[in-house]
């Protein structure tokens, strides 16, 4: 299955990754051959098959409504890049 | 052209648990930045939700009081988009096999009652709060919010006005609030709402284009924002212009919408099942315990007050309109008291003292049993309603029952003949121009003469034995 | 001081005839006179793994009682950095601990170091880590396999008696092959994943290296057990994993695939593994030949499951809260900046090939389809075992290959995994013991499969055979 540059650049933009032309050149053709060795799929007859999310069916693993001690502040924001010593910064949202 | 307007809603409601849905960080509102916060709920590498269940309770009592079908077997996805104030890169959601699905609430409009479909009722976690610099520059994030446990409830688009979207809001409103699943508060966002309108000509099957509104922060403005949409929608469609599919924005200073996004994003949320979870299964035991848990709903009430209480459409929907007030209401009743002077007293001084106050129903210092108190003390005749509101106001001050206020205060009224006779006989030989002026037909004048009793009385004679007294003795 | 079985230290600890201090030692010893070569370790911790082996000398019950160990960098160790041998972590220090380091501090381990692997364990050679190349400790030209290569590595060369590693579709085994280890991933949900950075989370499991079965088993018996901090760990017993190894095959039925496809076999891995299948007939076990039919779709069906749950469990590396940041106008311009210079181009390879199966109108021909698929696969094993205890394979069909052999080909890297795939899929346990040498000295890994939730059968298998085999593993290179 051909997978396209425009592709390639459309999936990493929702990936928000950024792609060089060099990147898109190299990575169209591997991705290609990689989804069509995963074409083989498309043979088998699988209509009748339940999916498999997890391999053992597991119920309700539910805990209890208790509060736990949360992190000091110094703690929690120990590994960000940027803060104001109270919140985390980042650089402006553009709305669209 | 005739338009008819089309409105579906979306709403947010956060649930009352204690800890968040995924972890044990708790979930009070107004806490310092960052302070309600772990590894789990920031989305450090290696951490796993588990979730709350109580959330599920809560998420399962929401859609079992909306009428929904419950899906005692789903799951949880995730939906994947970037979002500084969403820490793991993607929201645990339900997507294709919601909790709850294909209910409805009633809500009356203009005296008529009508159904309102719901699509579905699923869980989530709820994400931080961005805020954005005002020049620009950049934006602060506080993850004290992030998985907070929301449930989003989805309307059938059977709304066919600005006002029906306020009603139902007020509707779910109070069924969060009757099933202590939500307080619902909008303005600390316990309660968020995002509309679709569409118009399309009377009698038109399809639906026409919508847009969708954002940042509504009051049910006046979500009411003021589709009326604002009504009106911009038929003015393109009367003049023969098509309405453009977007995201706009009530502006409350200009009581506008506003087009928030020139270049409209597909949304591509790849949604698939949270490997990190395991399904939810809610067997029958859970299911009827939780049915059998939920409270009288709002409108069930109401309908019972109009009909066993006998009291006026316009008191029930007052008295219903808050649980806290339908129990005082109902805690009065209980002790004995007729339902309409129940009635009076909560909707006139109760709610007006509250109000004023700032109080809520369950912070007013006077309890349904001291009400009820001393509105038998006037039904008995041993105060006049005039003293009664002196004594509720003194009671409300000092959290005393009636009884004890009416003796310090010496309001107990007169009411036995024997001890007036002298009083109204000595009323009656001192004013003889007046019981004259009565017989002659003024009965003004009988009232100086009951004045002369209180007078002497200093007040507490009961003025309608006085009155029967007098009547008695100068009738001719 | 040579570093020797856990079981030997344990038991000469409780003979008080060494303290802590010494192992301890002795593997800081190890790590500094061959670290330089083989580089396994991204982090040691001398300081912390002594003052740790000195708080130790009185209280000598625990079961690791004093015994030194290393993890592999994707589990988090509460201050001490933790990187999944990324750039986008590189300083990152965790503010918790895993649920595994936590039962290891209480078995009485210490933890000299963090070891090199595959960045986010993607790859099968530690050729992916941002940082380092590990080498193979029998052959400095040849990688040690991966994703945890590092862990493999260390406990081949003799820096540790132990390590832990982790296995999405062979990242345990098939290093433990290419090093001459053993190496256990347990059945999934065994063993606890909370603190383990995850890579696709249905397919991960931590698990033990050593150098004896009979160590992969106390280890088991430290690391396993529910925990309510990880919904998918099973609510199941732990078995007394020790108590029941043992060198008798009698009525132990080994299964022998007949289907598998096995062109890219290696001869000296076929007539390894049919040696090893002899001595446990000969022992007296039963073989029986089993079917996998769709098996043949096991790694197509991985690379697709994989990259999704990774696309997403990698989306939360965004530079906002932890890790690399770089600089950005706009926060667009920063996540793209930071995910692109912070992810190394295998993650970035599958965060795109994971992205693209659950994009809009492809996730039903893709994802789902390899959900099905995996059920599939699940049910072969179920019926396989119906007729055998364990499944005997090669863990991988060649020994280790030399350095850049296969890294600009990644679909022949992925193949490499096509014997351990299978039980990632269906979430069964997998042990690779030692089975021969190559002609060119490179150890070959026999792989055992057992029924879930059995480790007990399958480790007592594995023992038994090592027991049988009759040789040695002989010492790799770096040691003489």
């Amino acid at each position: 299955m051909k997978i396209t540059e425009d592709t390639i650049r459309h999936v990493a933009k929702l990936a928000r990754l950024a792609v060089s032309d060099e990147d898109v050149a190299k990575l169209a053709p591997q991705l290609s051959d990689i989804m069509d060795y995963n074409e083989q799929l498309q043979s088998v007859a699988l209509d009748d098959v339940p999916p498999t999310s997890h391999p053992f069916e597991l119920y309700n693993a539910l805990r209890e409504d208790e509060p736990r001690p949360s992190l000091p502040r110094e703690k929690a924001l120990a590994n960000a890049p940027d803060t104001d010593g109270e919140q985390v910064r980042v650089p402006a949202v553009l709305e669209g | 052209m005739a338009f008819e307007t089309v409105i579906g809603l979306e709403v947010h409601v956060e649930l009352k648990t204690k800890s968040k849905i995924f972890c044990g960080c708790q979930t009070d509102f107004g806490a310092p930045p960052n302070t309600n916060v772990c590894p789990i709920c920031l989305g450090h590498p290696g951490t796993l939700p588990v979730l709350n269940k109580e959330a599920v309770e809560l998420a399962l009592r929401a859609a079992t009081a909306l009428n929904c079908k419950i899906n005692q077997d789903c799951k949880f996805d995730r939906k994947n988009y970037f979002y500084p104030d969403l820490p793991k890169g993607y929201q645990i959601s339900q997507y294709d096999q919601p909790i709850g699905e294909h209910g409805y609430i009633e809500i009356d409009v203009n005296g008529e009652r009508k159904r309102i479909g719901i699509v579905r009722v699923h869980l989530e976690e709820d994400a931080g709060k961005s805020m954005h610099a005002a020049d620009g520059s950049h934006t602060l994030v506080d993850y004290n919010r992030t998985g907070v446990p929301l449930i989003e409830i989805v309307s059938e688009p059977d709304i066919r006005s600005p006002e029906e979207a306020r009603l139902y809001l007020e509707g779910i409103k109070s069924i969060m609030q009757y099933c202590g699943i939500s307080d619902c508060r909008m303005e600390e966002g316990s309660l968020r709402c995002d509309a679709n309108i569409s118009l399309r000509p009377v009698g038109q099957q399809e639906f026409g284009q919508k847009a969708e509104l954002k940042n509504m922060n009051s049910f006046r403005n979500v009411q003021k924002g589709l009326e604002y949409e009504v009106q911009r929608q038929a003015e393109i469609l009367s003049s023969g212009g098509t309405v453009v599919q977007e995201t706009r924005r009530f502006d409350e200073a200009t009581q506008t919408t506003v087009s928030m996004r020139s270049k409209e994003e597909a949304h591509d949320y790849r949604y698939f099942p949270e490997p990190d979870l395991v399904r939810l299964r809610v067997d029958d035991e859970w299911l009827d315990r939780v049915r059998a848990s939920l409270p009288e709903l709002p409108l069930e009430k109401r309908d019972r007050y109009m009909k066993e209480l006998q009291l006026p459409v316009y008191d029930a929907g007052v008295l219903t309109s808050d649980i806290d007030i339908a129990n005082y209401f109902e805690a009065v009743v209980e002790a004995g008291v007729d339902p309409k002077s129940a009635s009076n007293w909560v909707m006139s001084d109760v709610l007006g003292y509250v109000n004023a106050e700032g109080l809520t129903i369950q912070q007013f210092p006077v309890k349904a049993e001291q009400l009820a108190g001393l509105i038998q003390e006037i039904a008995s005749g041993k105060i006049s309603i005039k003293q009664g509101r002196e004594v509720f106001k003194i009671m409300c001050e000092t959290g005393k029952d009636a009884t004890v206020v009416i003796r310090e205060k010496g309001f107990e009224q007169i009411s036995d003949e024997g001890a007036l006779v002298a009083i109204v006989e000595e009323a009656i030989a001192k004013n003889p121009k007046s019981v004259e002026d009565y017989r002659a037909g003024k009965e003004k004048a009988l009232g100086a003469l009951v004045g002369q009793v209180m007078k002497a009385t200093k007040g507490k004679a009961n003025p309608a034995v006085v009155n029967k007294m007098i009547l008695e003795r100068i009738r001719g | 001081m040579p570093i020797h079985t856990v079981k030997e230290i344990v038991e000469s600890l409780k003979r008080r005839e060494t303290t802590p201090v010494d192992w301890t030692s002795a593997s800081l010893k190890e790590i500094s006179q061959h670290d330089s070569k083989v580089q396994a370790f991204l982090h040691v911790d001398e300081e912390g793994a002594m003052n740790r082996a000195k708080s130790l000398s009185e209280n000598g019950n625990a079961s690791l009682f004093g015994v030194p160990y290393a993890l592999k960098d994707n589990l988090c160790t509460e201050g001490i950095r933790t990187t999944a041998a990324s750039r986008i972590l590189e300083n990152y220090i965790p503010p918790y601990s895993a649920t595994v380091v936590k039962k290891l501090e209480a078995a009485g381990g210490v933890l000299v170091g963090k070891t090199n692997m595959d960045e986010f364990a993607m790859g099968s050679s530690t050729e992916n880590s941002a940082f380092q190349k590990t080498k193979n400790p029998y052959d400095l030209n040849c990688v040690p396999g991966g994703s945890s290569g590092g862990s493999a590595a260390a406990v081949a060369a003799g820096m540790v008696p132990f390590a832990l590693g982790s296995d999405t579709g062979g990242s345990i085994r098939q290093p433990a092959a290419f090093c001459g280890v053993v190496g256990l991933k347990p059945t999934y949900g065994r063993v606890s994943r909370f603190g383990l950075i995850a890579f696709a989370s249905s397919l991960d499991q931590i698990g033990p290296f050593t150098r004896t079965v009979e160590d992969a088993a106390y280890v088991m018996q430290a690391i396993s057990g529910h925990d309510p901090l990880d919904s998918t760990s099973a609510p199941v017993d732990v078995d007394d994993f020790i108590s029941g190894l043992s060198a008798d095959v009698k009525g132990l039925k080994i299964g022998v695939v007949t289907d598998i496809d096995s062109e890219g076999l290696h001869p000296d891995v076929r007539a390894a593994v049919d040696k090893a299948v002899e001595t446990l007939r000969s022992a007296g076990a039963e073989v029986v030949e089993v079917q996998l039919p769709h098996s043949q779709y096991a790694v197509a069906t991985y690379y697709l499951i994989a990259p999704a749950e990774a696309s997403s469990n990698l989306a939360r590396y965004d530079g906002v809260r932890y890790g690399k940041r770089a600089v950005g106008e706009t926060l667009l311009e920063m996540y793209e900046r930071t995910r692109s210079e912070g992810f190394g181009m295998e993650v970035k390879r599958r965060i795109m090939i994971g992205t693209y199966a659950l994009s809009s109108g492809y996730y039903d021909a893709f994802y789902l389809r390899a959900q099905k698929m995996r059920t599939l696969i699940r049910q072969d094993y179920e019926a396989a075992f119906e007729q055998c205890d364990v499944i005997v394979t090669p863990t991988a069909p060649t020994p280790a290959f030399r350095f850049g052999e296969k890294v600009d080909n990644p679909l022949q890297m992925y193949l490499n995994d096509m014997y351990t795939i299978p039980a990632n899929l269906a979430g069964l346990p997998g042990i690779s013991v030692p089975c021969g040498v190559s002609a060119d000295g490179l150890p070959i890994g026999l792989q055992m499969v057992g029924r879930a939730f059995d480790e007990r059968t399958l480790l007592r298998a594995a023992y038994a055979y090592e027991q049988l085999r009759g040789f040695a593993m002989p010492a790799p290179k770096v040691e003489g």
